[in-house]
This record gives structure tokens, C-alpha cells and sequence, in this order.
């Protein structure tokens, strides 16, 4: 565990070690010679074009195909006919056209029987252009037999409706995982519900229901969906390039869906522009670029539209939660119980660890000291897009954190008392870390009211509440909003976290040259991260290189070692630690080297950064670069050591960490259009040692934007009929810099104690906190209305229905 | 159909298909990738250039309809290999993360400062209210631009 100390200067003006520094990458992003899918350009390569489902539920009767084949520049139009034709030698399935999803679920490549959801793949055609390609997506004639569409969590349920998944033999939209299990529960159902009957009956406390529904929303990167494939007929190699948060994970699948060596198979993610979870799925696109090249024996490239991106690919949430909190009137939290309805789309494709179906939901007891908590999550098939863990979701600790701190503010509603008092009385005590929590999860550190404290101090909390009841005498509504959120990020431990059987820890490479030059190759990716900055700064801050010679390397198989990837604000938990051991390594083995050198023990040796000098006796001594030459000269060494300075490292995280923070909102509404003005926002986060301080900020900021955009303004919605209503960038509306403030941020830092250099993860943490404190902030602003409670997102529409006494309904489809 | 237009001041013809998109002429066609694609609908900004010096969405017009005009794309901003200060602006202020959106925002701030030279924050926010970030919540790109505008080039005429 360290803190951020003094660190010295490089000769380049880099921290060699931890401190704000300017980005590597940006060199070439700041002159457009960023390498993205889309850039890639092979020779003689082919493009693509997918006909999707204009329906929600319905039957394929034919498809006739011929029209697009006879298109000239057309080269082939796959079916899913076609694909049942491939054979597939492998375990999972016998043909090409069904695949299996990160969950154990199957998921149709391209439609067979029945499409499932609007904007399911059908045919996929490989043109000479992508002009081609789309034209002769439009030639293709499929005769559908439309059928009912359930386009609606709490109908999925009902006896007579009608069934998605009858190519299981189901009968009815129950989804079951892996264990068997139709409902995930975690907590004390009999002492929560005890706990909460004792309230009831008790006068001196309080129990508050509200039903609260998360949307379904997306997170949109910029960059699309994409990949191009390459199969060397000759050697067998395929090489795909990938729009993947995780290339090692990915390969494994393809070796798995294809049936292909996975040695023939070599992944690689260029830059990436913005995942947010969208690019952590398997889609069937890649697939499709796959089988593509595999049949045409030439390079095929597919690109996603937005209207694809938008319609497709995995979207994020669609939870609908009932929560109940018991308290004392004064405002001691005793029990909270939430129930949960969850749309999984018409494929159960999350994308999690296998014995978190439910995600990392269960974390929803929150930041505050209660022994009582019980949830309970039901899953359901509708007609809609597959997916729901996605856009920086922290495996849905997003829903947890929303429905706990909306619950929080009701209940300060309730008993006439302020949140941020309600919050400082709850919230758990430094002493109490390691903490428990009444769902098992075991909190690393954290010193919570301090940085509540700090959030205050920065927000002028106790002004703005004197400034708001001024206002609402003169008939002015303004809202502060608070959220307290606490994050369970960095997954694994192995034992306990897999995706499909693969263990969540991740492996490691450090190379020292023998000029004292340096190559770290991570298995995490970055889609916008830095790692090329902050991966050289850990290992700077280490071995007292200068973080300038040293490249990091990320996104191809073939390059580096195997891991899990980036998502779940895992890189810096997991490969940060990574980084930080193999480092460890390198620095012992050079204290062995240089005690050979210097002709003394190697326990005689001390270390100060960047060098190995004699105890007592400064002046005698190596630096690293000097060590480096060594160990690879003739220099003898003692008998059992090998000479270089290399080294490589598995981490296998112990526990998780846990990143917190205290947000504040401020908000001004018009009453007479329901415009909801964002005026301030506060964000003080604590993710223990910040590797790169301005990084970190940055991750923030775009958090905050996320938490604006999805409180008041994104939602994927459907209607009756199965059609998505947001798919496209005039439906689905994104924060711009005209919504989002000036953030104010803060920090408090408190080192993880199981992390060897503290840090936390911060990468999700603003958009899993912000949404929380923008909704509490409106109905705030909304109270002196009588309004409670109203769901995301708080449109204009949304806000004047909500003071009428009438909020949009965004828990069921739309008539 | 043969187009031909100057691109960063080099002549550029290509025989293209009448509806060719701008933004694919210049990405296919002429080769420079800077310039991105991110939406069907016009409302993202990733594939902003200058059109004869304003910015454009250059997925909203023909190739066709900037024939004999003069093109500029993020390509085209840094000089004798010299950033220009908006490039510049963006590394020092992480006015970045993935990098997707940073050549529509760097054409659209440069344009900005040519107009407006010391333009106030709201002027910035309005100026790239066109255009999508994801990653950065536009502070840190409203900081880079301002960055620039502290810091403008020897032959800028600062105001
Ligand atoms: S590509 Fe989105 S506006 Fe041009
Ligand atoms: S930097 Fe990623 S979209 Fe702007």
C-alpha cells in the first residue's frame, strides 16, 4: 500500500511515478492517425451489410434471396439456412447459425424459425462495396408471419403469453441460469422481512415503499460496432480485427463458437473509440465477418450503423425494482428489502461473471450501517434487444446504487429531514472497514463522512439550502440532490468470478532492454482509458524508469498474455496490481544482478527509486538502466539465476476494491415547461491512490455527462407493437455540452489495503453515482408539488406530467 | 462520376459513384481517416471538416457537392510539424480520451478561435454544441479551447 508521495521529474517532464501527466496516445489522436476497426483496410477486402427484423416477433416463412445475388458486385448472401448448413465442429451446438451468449444462453446468429426482436440479424450479405452491400440488403424478399410481441417485463410473466424462446422448449419467458435457478436472491429474506414487519408495527419508526424503474438505455459509444475478418486459407490463420474490450476472452469464443485452433487465431483490438460495456459482447456481426471470410476466402469487413449500434447491440439496464426501507423516526436505517424485475431482451446475453446472474445488484444495501438487506431478482425474455450489463454499469451496481439512494431520499422525505443529515447518520465509520455488508460483500476501506464532509464543503451545502427556500418563497424551484454510492469493482477473485469457465484475473509481461528501455504488455484494453500512460507510470513509479521509455502494449493476442479484459472498472484493480508486481519482480531480480556486480549480498542492497546502491555506502551502487546492460552481459551470475530483466505475472485479485463517493447535484426546473437545468455538480470521489490524477478527473467528468444524459433525456422505449422507439441519435438523445455544467470535483484518498499500490478503479464510478443525485435533485426541486417520486428520464414532458401528479410510465410499453 | 477537389491543398480526382458521401471520399477515396464517422442522422459531429473554411458534417453532403472546393481536415491542422495550439490545447488539458470525437471537436475549435479569438465559456459551449463527446463531458474540450486561445501561434493575430 502506498500513498502519493514527492515524485522527481524525468528528463522528458514526466512524473516518474504517479502524478497528472500528459497523455501518450493523444499524439496521434490530436493529428487523426488514430487506427480504429474502420480504418483498417486489407487488400482485396470485401464489405458487409446485415438485413435486420423490422418486426419484434415473428415467423420467417421464406426468404428468397435471389434479386441480392443477382446484384452485380454482390459475392455471397448468407441466411440462416445457409448457416445451418456449415457443420461446426465443436461443443457447442453442431451448426453455424445458433452461438452461445457470455451467460450460457444460445443466441441466433442469423434468424432461422422466428425473429425475436426488431433489428435481429437475418441475412448478411458481402459486397465489393459497402454501397453494394446495402442495396442488396434491400433486394432480399423474407415473407414473415407477424405474432404477438411481449414488450413488457411484467406481461412476459403472465400464463397467456406468448412464448419467446420456443426453440428451448420452453413454455413460458422464465429464464433459467446456469445453476438452475429461475429468481437470484441474496440477503436474509426472513430477518429482513421481520426486521421490516417489527417497523411496521412499531410507532416509533417508519417503512417507505417506492416502486422505481431503471430504463432501458445505451451506452452509444461513439465509434460503432465492427470487426474485419482474415482467414489465410493456406496457414489457417484468422485474424480479426475487433471493436473488443476484451481480445483474449473474445478469442477463446471464437475458438469455441468456430470450432477453430485457438493458437490460428489472433485478436486484435485497435483503438477503440468508447466502449462503456457495448464492446464486451460477442455479437453476431463478428461472427458473420468470420464465417464471411471463411466462405469467400478474402478479407470481409462489417461496420455497424448507429441504427444497428443503437437497436442490437447490448443495452444497458431495464430494471424495474420495488424497494422498502424501515427506519427509526429519527431517522436510523434498520432493513432494506428490493424486488426486481429484470428484461433480459429475447437472449440472455449479460455479460458477467457466471455466479452473479443478478450481476453485482446485491450490493444495493449501499454506504450505510443496517444488518438487515434482502433482494430478490427475477428475470424475464421479452421481445426486445439482448444484453442488459452495459454502459459503465459496474456489473449493474448502477441500478443497486440508484434504487438505494432513491429509497434513502424517500425516506428523508418521509421523516421531514434533510438527506445529507439522514446520510451522515448511516453512513458506516472508518473503524468498521473491513466491513461486512448484510449481503456478503466485504467493503476494503473507505472513510465515508470525510469525503461526504468535503462534498458539502465544495457544494456550500448549508447556503444553497438557505438559497433554496428563499426561492421557493418567491415560487422558484430549485433541487440539490445527493447520491452516496459505493462500488464493488475488479473482478475476480478466479475462485469465485468466470465468464463461460474462464477465470477473472489477468496475466502480465515487463521486458527491460538492455539499454534500460522498457515493453509492458497488459491483457486489459483500452477504449479511451490511457493505458499507454498510466501502465508505464506504475511501472516508473516501481523501478524508476522514466515512464517515457517505456511502451505499453494492449489489444493483440498474439502480443500479449492472456486476461480478461477491460470492463467492470477492472483494468486498474486487477492489471494495475499486475503492473506493480511484475515490476516487483524485475527490482528483485536487478537487486541480484547488481549484488553481483558490486560483489556483495544481495541483502546488503537498498533500494531507492530507479537504483540498488550498498547499505552505509550510497556512492556504491547501480541504477536500474546500469543493471539492465548487466544482466545481459557476461557479468557471472550466482548459480540458479538467469540473466535479463523480464518477468511476467498472473494477478488473481484477493477481493474486490471498492471505490466510493459522495455526489451533489443542483438544479434549477421551469414549472411552466419542465425544463430541468443542471446548475452545479459536485462529484468528491475516493478511489484510493490515483495513478494519474488528471485521468482520473477526466473518467469523472465523463461519468457526471452519462449520469446527466440518463436521469434526464436517454431512453431506449418500445411500443405495443414492438417497435424501438430510440434508434437513432434524433430518438435516442445524449447529453451535449449545452446540458452538462462545469463539474466541481474533490477527492478524498484511501488506499485499498489488499492492492499493492492502493488504487481502486475509478472508470465507472460518476456513472453508477451520478444519476442518483441529478433524480434526487429534481424531485427535490419538485417537492413543494407533492411530488415523490417520478422515473428517469425527467424530460420536460416527463417533469410538467410529473407536477400535474401524472409521471410517464417507462415500466411498460407504449400504446 | 470524376470528382475532383483540393484536400489540405493537395489536389485530389477520384472516379466515385454519384452519391459517394463527402465523408467517405475523404476516408476511402483520398485515404485520410482522421476524419470519423459515427451516426446515420447528422447529430453526432465525428466527421467534421472545413468546407472552403467551415465546418461541415461532411456525412451530410455529396462528394459531388464539394467538387472544386477547398477541403480541410484535421489532417491538415498541424503545419511544418508544428501542432497547431488547438491540438495542442487538447493534450495539455485531456481535452481526450478515446479520441473518436476529437477531430470534428479540433476543426470545430480551431474555427471557433479564427472567429472569435478570446471566445467566453459559453460561447465555446454553444460553438460545439453540434457535436458529441462521450468520454469527456466536454469539460476538459472547453478547457483545451481556451488553452488555445491563451496560447495562439506566432502568426495568429491575438486579440
Ligand atoms: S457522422 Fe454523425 S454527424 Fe456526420
Ligand atoms: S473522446 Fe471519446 S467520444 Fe470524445
Amino acid at each position: 500500500m502506498t500513498a502519493v508521495q514527492e515524485v522527481p521529474i524525468s528528463a522528458g517532464g514526466n512524473p516518474i511515478g504517479f502524478g497528472s501527466m500528459k497523455r501518450v496516445e493523444d499524439q496521434r489522436f490530436v493529428r487523426g492517425q488514430g487506427n480504429y476497426v474502420d480504418d483498417v483496410n486489407l487488400p482485396g477486402m470485401l464489405h458487409s451489410a446485415i438485413l435486420r427484423s423490422p418486426w419484434a416477433h415473428a415467423r420467417i416463412k421464406s426468404i428468397d434471396t435471389s434479386a441480392a445475388e443477382a446484384l452485380p458486385g454482390v459475392i455471397a448472401v448468407l441466411t440462416g439456412k445457409a448457416l445451418e448448413g456449415i457443420p461446426r465442429p465443436s461443443l457447442l451446438g453442431d451448426n453455424f447459425a445458433w452461438m452461445p451468449t457470455l451467460s450460457y444462453d444460445t443466441q441466433a446468429v442469423l434468424a432461422t424459425d422466428k425473429v425475436r426482436f426488431q433489428g435481429q440479424e437475418v441475412a448478411f450479405v458481402i459486397a465489393e462495396s459497402r454501397y453494394i452491400a446495402k442495396d442488396a440488403v434491400e433486394l432480399i424478399d423474407v415473407d414473415y408471419e407477424p405474432l404477438e410481441p411481449v414488450m413488457d417485463a411484467k406481461r412476459a410473466m403472465d400464463p397467456g403469453a406468448p412464448v419467446i424462446r420456443d426453440d428451448k422448449g420452453q413454455t413460458d419467458n422464465s429464464i433459467t441460469d446456469v445453476h438452475g435457478h429461475k429468481t437470484w436472491e441474496s440477503g436474509n429474506a426472513i430477518s429482513t422481512a421481520e426486521a421490516i414487519a417489527r417497523a411496521e408495527a412499531d410507532p416509533n419508526c417508519v417503512v417507505v415503499t417506492q416502486e422505481v424503474m431503471y430504463p432501458r438505455v445505451h451506452p452509444a459509444p461513439m465509434e460503432t460496432c465492427g470487426s474485419v475478418a482474415h482467414m489465410d486459407k493456406v496457414t489457417g490463420q484468422l485474424t480479426l480485427y475487433t471493436t473488443s474490450q476484451a481480445p483474449h476472452a473474445h478469442r477463446t469464443v471464437y475458438a469455441m463458437v468456430a470450432g477453430l485452433p485457438e493458437q490460428k487465431i489472433r485478436v486484435i483490438s485497435p483503438d477503440i473509440g468508447g466502449g462503456f460495456g457495448n464492446k464486451v459482447g460477442v455479437y453476431p456481426g463478428y461472427v458473420l465477418s468470420i464465417l464471411g471470410t471463411i466462405v469467400t476466402g478474402k478479407p470481409v469487413k462489417w461496420i455497424e450503423d448507429r441504427g444497428e449500434n443503437l437497436m442490437s447491440t447490448s443495452f444497458a439496464r431495464d430494471y424495474h425494482m420495488t424497494g422498502k426501507i424501515a427506519a427509526t423516526k429519527d431517522g436510523k436505517i434498520l432493513a432494506v428489502d428490493v424486488d426486481v424485475l429484470a428484461d433480459h431482451g429475447a437472449f440472455n446475453g449479460v455479460a458477467q461473471p457466471t455466479n452473479y446472474p443478478a450481476g453485482f445488484f446485491h450490493i444495493f444495501s449501499g454506504s450505510y450501517d443496517y444488518p438487515d438487506a434482502h433482494c430478490k431478482v427475477t428475470p424475464v425474455y421479452t421481445n426486445k434487444a439482448p444484453g442488459g450489463v452495459a454502459y459503465a454499469c459496474s456489473f449493474r451496481i448502477t441500478e443497486a446504487v440508484y434504487v438505494i439512494e432513491r429509497l434513502v431520499d424517500c425516506l428523508a422525505a418521509e421523516l421531514g429531514m434533510d438527506p445529507a443529515e439522514l446520510r451522515l447518520k448511516n453512513l458506516l465509520k472508518p473503524e468498521q472497514f473491513p466491513y461486512t455488508s448484510p449481503t456478503g460483500w466485504v467493503y476494503d476501506s473507505g472513510q465515508y463522512e470525510k469525503t461526504m464532509r468535503v462534498a458539502m464543503e465544495i457544494a456550500g451545502y448549508d447556503e444553497l439550502r438557505r438559497e433554496q427556500a428563499e426561492k421557493r418563497a418567491r415560487g422558484e424551484y430549485m433541487g440539490i440532490g445527493i447520491s452516496f454510492f459505493t462500488e464493488g469493482v475488479g473482478a475476480g477473485p478466479r475462485k469465485d468470478m468466470d465468464i463461460l469457465g474462464l477465470g477473472m484475473a489477468d496475466g502480465i509481461e515487463l521486458r527491460v532492454h538492455p539499454t534500460g528501455k522498457a515493453v509492458l504488455r497488459l491483457s486489459v484494453m483500452s477504449q479511451g482509458q490511457g493505458h499507454e500512460t498510466t501502465y508505464a507510470q506504475i511501472v516508473a513509479h516501481e523501478l524508476g524508469i522514466p515512464p517515457e521509455d517505456i511502451d505499453v502494449v494492449n489489444g493483440d493476442t498474439d502480443q500479449t498474455p492472456f486476461g480478461l479484459g477491460t470492463y467492470g472498472s477492472r483494468s486498474m484493480p486487477v492489471s494495475g496490481a499486475a503492473a506493480a508486481i511484475v515490476s516487483r519482480k524485475v527490482k528483485e531480480r536487478a537487486r541480484i544482478v547488481a549484488a553481483a556486480a558490486l560483489e556483495c549480498s544481495p541483502d546488503d542492497l537498498e533500494w531507492e527509486l530507479g537504483r540498488w546502491s550498498v547499505k552505509g555506502d550510497k556512492e556504491r551502487g547501480k541504477t536500474i538502466q546500469e543493471i539492465a546492460l548487466l544482466s545481459h552481459s557476461s557479468l557471472e551470475l550466482p548459480e540458479g539465476v538467469e540473466g535479463h530483466l523480464d518477468a511476467t505475472a498472473v494477478y488473481n485479485p484477493p477481493n474486490l476494491t471498492y471505490p466510493y463517493g459522495a455526489y451533489i447535484c443542483v438544479v434549477d426546473v421551469d414549472p411552466g415547461t419542465g425544463v430541468v437545468k443542471v446548475r452545479r455538480f459536485i462529484a468528491v470521489d475516493d478511489c484510493g491512490t490515483r495513478v494519474n490524477p488528471m485521468l482520473v478527473d477526466g473518467q469523472v467528468h465523463g461519468g457526471i455527462a452519462d449520469g446527466i444524459g440518463m436521469a434526464l433525456m436517454e431512453l431506449i422505449a418500445f411500443d405495443t407493437d414492438g417497435n424501438n422507439l430510440g434508434g437513432s441519435f434524433m430518438d435516442y438523445l445524449l447529453p451535449t455540452s449545452m446540458e452538462c455544467p462545469s463539474f466541481e470535483l474533490g477527492e478524498t484518498v484511501t488506499p485499498s489495503p489488499h492492492h499493492p499500490i492502493g488504487a481502486k478503479g475509478v472508470g465507472e464510478s460518476a456513472t453508477v453515482g451520478s444519476p442518483a443525485a441529478v433524480v434526487n435533485a429534481v424531485m427535490d426541486a419538485l417537492a413543494p408539488f407533492g411530488v415523490r417520486h417520478a422515473d428517469m428520464p425527467l424530460t420536460p414532458s416527463n417533469v410538467w406530467r410529473a407536477i400535474q401528479g401524472n409521471p410517464i410510465r417507462v415500466d411498460m410499453a407504449i400504446e | 462520376m470524376e470528382i475532383s477537389m483540393k484536400i489540405n491543398g493537395a489536389e485530389v480526382t477520384h472516379d466515385v459513384e454519384p452519391r459517394t458521401l463527402l465523408v467517405h471520399f475523404v476516408r476511402e477515396n483520398a485515404g485520410l481517416r482522421g476524419t470519423h464517422w459515427g451516426c446515420d442522422t447528422s447529430n453526432c459531429g465525428a466527421c467534421v471538416l472545413w468546407v472552403d473554411g467551415t465546418p461541415i458534417k461532411s456525412c451530410t453532403m455529396l462528394a459531388a457537392s464539394a467538387a472544386g472546393h477547398d477541403i480541410t481536415t484535421v489532417e491538415g491542422l498541424e503545419k511544418d510539424g508544428k501542432l497547431d495550439p488547438i491540438q495542442q490545447g487538447f493534450i495539455e488539458c485531456h481535452g481526450l480520451q478515446c479520441g473518436f470525437c476529437t477531430p470534428g471537436m479540433l476543426m470545430t475549435g480551431r474555427w471557433i478561435l479564427d472567429n472569435n479569438p478570446k471566445p467566453s465559456e459559453e460561447e465555446i459551449r454553444e460553438g460545439i454544441s453540434g457535436q458529441l463527446c462521450r468520454c469527456t463531458g466536454y469539460k476538459n474540450i472547453v478547457d483545451s479551447i481556451h488553452w488555445a486561445a491563451a496560447h495562439p501561434a506566432e502568426n495568429e493575430v491575438s486579440a
